[in-house]
């Protein structure tokens, strides 16, 4: 049993081992990225009536999404 | 394990910079011709790499309209390489924005690579003999009259 459990862990520490192979998209395959499907937010009006009520009420901002779209250009 | 993962890792393309020679293309107009970057020797070329989810492309291509109306009879060869996977969203872009130059299609996107693209839009200005003279990143205002002041020198000295 002992024996299975660390056969299991070796496997699955050196198939990880081949995700190191996925390597981030180049800035001209960012184009599945920069579609609204793929935002976090559904609706940009609600996103940003949220964000205000942040900004107002406690004070916070900054750290949500990234400029640019995800098209790399910044 | 670590050499499963040093294997594993591809190797960066080397970027193109100005001094080098701007590696070939071979790539399909809308038409189904092909456009190479050799047919273009003798003439300076502006390539520029843009895909219709890029928002500075969207700015980009009234000053590429620009450039070709004015200066594509004098020597000056502006190439749009379309980058985008899906061919119906190029088309629904440029009928939005109109292209007055030369677009190529590029979906496998091995010009971008053979430029090593840091960033969309991108645009290499190639001068008659064929080598890199300017790479610019992302489309800025401010630098378009810079660009348009070389392009005129490049003609001039061709």
């Amino acid at each position: 049993m002992r024996l299975r459990c660390l056969t299991i862990l070796a496997a699955a520490t050196l198939v990880l081992g081949g995700c190191a192979g996925f390597a981030p998209p180049k800035p001209w395959e960012k184009g599945d990225l920069a579609r609204p499907s793929m935002q976090f937010d559904a609706d940009v009006l609600a996103a940003k009536t949220t964000q205000h009520i942040y900004a107002s009420k406690e004070g916070a901002t900054g750290g949500y999404g990234v400029g640019g779209g995800g098209c790399g250009c910044n | 394990m670590l050499a499963t993962v040093a294997v594993a890792l591809p190797l960066p393309a080397a970027a193109v910079d100005a001094g080098q020679p701007a590696p070939a293309f071979a790539l399909p107009r809308a038409a189904g011709d092909v456009l190479t970057l050799e047919s273009l020797q003798g003439r300076v070329v502006f390539v520029d790499f843009w895909a219709s989810w890029c928002a500075p492309c969207k700015r980009s291509f009234p000053w590429m309209n620009e450039l070709q109306k004015k200066y594509g009879d004098k020597g000056l060869a502006v190439v749009a390489i379309n980058v985008d996977k899906r061919r119906a969203d190029a088309d629904r872009f440029l009928a939005q924005v109109p292209a007055s130059f030369a677009v190529v299609y590029d979906p496998a996107g091995t010009a971008p690579a053979a430029y090593g693209v840091k960033g969309m839009p991108s645009s290499y200005l190639v001068d008659a003999r064929g080598n890199v003279v300017e790479v610019e990143s992302g489309f800025n205002d401010e630098r378009a009259a810079a660009l348009e002041a070389r392009i005129r020198a490049l003609i001039a000295a061709r």
